[in-house]
């Protein structure tokens, strides 16, 4: 599953989740709720950039 | 004191104080600030941040009273904010631009997008450690305190934190350590807290946290700003523990504008109603007090009552611009009300109810809102207003 990257350096690992907001460890990205925003900085998804 | 100043042996603040500047980028800086730089001298000479651009040329000249500016060999940039990395092109310049510039990875990408320039990046990351000469120099991340790039360089053998803008204070006077200033800086502080790090607060507790884990033995902390703290860091760190948990304290504001005199009737009848019940308050009309104060105040405040009278279909402008500021700075754990004067469509109170749900604030009810002028009836409404909001505040207090 790929990792996407927020402008702000943070890296949101499909593996990991964010536990915090209630995003399960193993939730893709394409199945992030839309409401889903950078956890550091509150960048909105369309901001973050696919890492290869 | 007279630059430098000397912090420990072979360390010294070399930056420079900024007496005139009065707004820092939409914040108030009645006292001015100060732009923290420190040179470590040994084997090897390091320069930890620098100052505002069009302050330089003082920052070289304190540093050369200690030695010649071109024997730096490297520079260590903590956050590439412009009033700590503005001047660190004139530094390159003189004293090599392959000379290793060590910085966060955002840091490097950041100061990229600042300068243009490709400068000798050294990328360090938390826990990394770094020797030069016969000193050494540890780094740790802190990502969004309150950049992508900010991070803390922490020297071990003098057991020195560079926090950069944490901890820091906008203050610029004759004093130079929290020893010599005493409880006077603590408002500065409050005051930086709440401006510039409050939204970040759940990552300012997580950072205490890790803090606290590391163990790190830390006697002295210098900030990018103000004063450093050296007789007793503890107490600026259990201070930011204190500030980030946002405890609501039994005190209640009343923020609002009018163009009439009718909010303003209406707000003063509030914050009597409040104060009935023995809860402290305050009245804070925005076009007399900064966006940057009233942030200050909300920081503790644990009940707001917010009015506006309606202006062409909207809320007034002044307090739409401390609405949108305090909102960016996401303060939990309030209780609130809007009220408001109209003249006919009246849409004050709604938008003011839909900000504060946006923020999470638990309203105590619809607000109230009068047609034109106020009559007993209207104030006695407001009155009640304040005395819920307060009984409100008081119960949750309670449990
Ligand atoms: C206190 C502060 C908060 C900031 N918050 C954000 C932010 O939330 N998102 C963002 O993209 N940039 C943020 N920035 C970065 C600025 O938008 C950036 O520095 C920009 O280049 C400033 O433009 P200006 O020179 O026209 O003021 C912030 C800057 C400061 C000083
Ligand atoms: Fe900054
Ligand atoms: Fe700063």
């Amino acid at each position: 599953m790929d990792k996407w990257e927020c402008p702000c350096g943070y890296v949101y690992d499909p593996e990991e989740g964010d536990l915090d907001n209630g995003i399960e460890p193993g939730t893709a990205w394409e199945d992030l709720p839309e409401s889903w925003v950078c956890p550091l900085c509150g960048a909105e998804q369309e901001y973050f950039e696919k890492v290869d | 004191m007279f630059r430098p100043v000397t912090i420990a042996e072979g360390i010294y603040s070399v930056g420079c104080r900024d007496w005139d500047i009065r707004d820092f980028h939409g914040y108030s800086t009645d006292e001015g600030t100060t732009y923290n730089a420190f040179l470590v001298q040994g084997e090897k000479n390091i320069l930890i941040d620098t100052v505002k651009s069009g302050f330089g040329e003082e920052m070289m000249d304190n540093i050369s009273r200690i030695m010649d500016p071109k024997k730096i060999d490297a520079v260590i940039s903590n956050h590439t904010e412009m009033d700590h990395s503005g001047t660190i092109p004139l530094v390159m310049h003189k004293i090599g631009e392959d000379k290793p510039l060590y910085c966060s990875k955002m840091g490097a990408k950041n100061l990229k997008s600042h300068y243009k320039k490709d400068y000798n990046y050294q990328v360090v990351g938390s826990g990394e450690t770094v020797t030069l000469g016969n000193r050494t120099f540890s780094f740790l991340e802190t990502r969004m305190l309150h950049w992508p790039d900010s991070m803390f360089t922490y020297m071990p053998d003098e057991k020195i934190l560079f926090s950069s803008d944490a901890f820091g204070q906008h203050y610029a006077g004759d004093k130079f350590f929290d020893d010599e200033i005493g409880e006077e800086i603590m408002p500065h502080a409050r005051k930086y807290y709440a401006n510039i790090l409050l939204h970040f607060s759940p990552r300012v507790q997580a950072l205490l946290a890790d803090v606290a884990k590391m163990n790190l033995d830390i006697r002295m902390i210098c900030p990018d700003h103000g004063i450093i703290w050296r007789k007793d860091p503890a107490k600026i760190i259990s201070a930011y523990d204190q500030w980030s948990r946002q405890e609501p304290a039994k005190k209640a504001l009343v923020i609002f504008d009018s163009m009439w005199e009718s909010t303003a009737k209406m707000a003063r009848t509030i914050t009597s109603g409040i104060e009935s019940e023995d809860v402290h308050v305050r009245l804070m009309n925005t076009r007399k007090w900064h966006r940057s104060d009233i942030m200050t105040e909300v920081l503790d405040a644990g009940a707001l009552a917010v009015g506006s009278p309606t202006l062409n279909n909207g809320i007034f402008p002044v307090v739409a611009d401390v609405m949108t500021y305090i909102k960016g700075l996401r303060p939990q754990n309030k209780i609130a009300a809007a009220f408001g004067s109209y003249g006919w469509s009246g849409e004050a109170v709604k938008i003011l109810n839909k900000e504060f749900e946006e923020m999470k604030w638990d309203m105590v009810d619809d607000g109230v809102k009068v047609l034109y002028v106020p009559d007993a009836s209207d104030l006695a409404r407001c009155f009640d207003l304040g005395v819920t909001l307060a009984k409100t505040l008081k119960e949750k207090l309670s449990e």
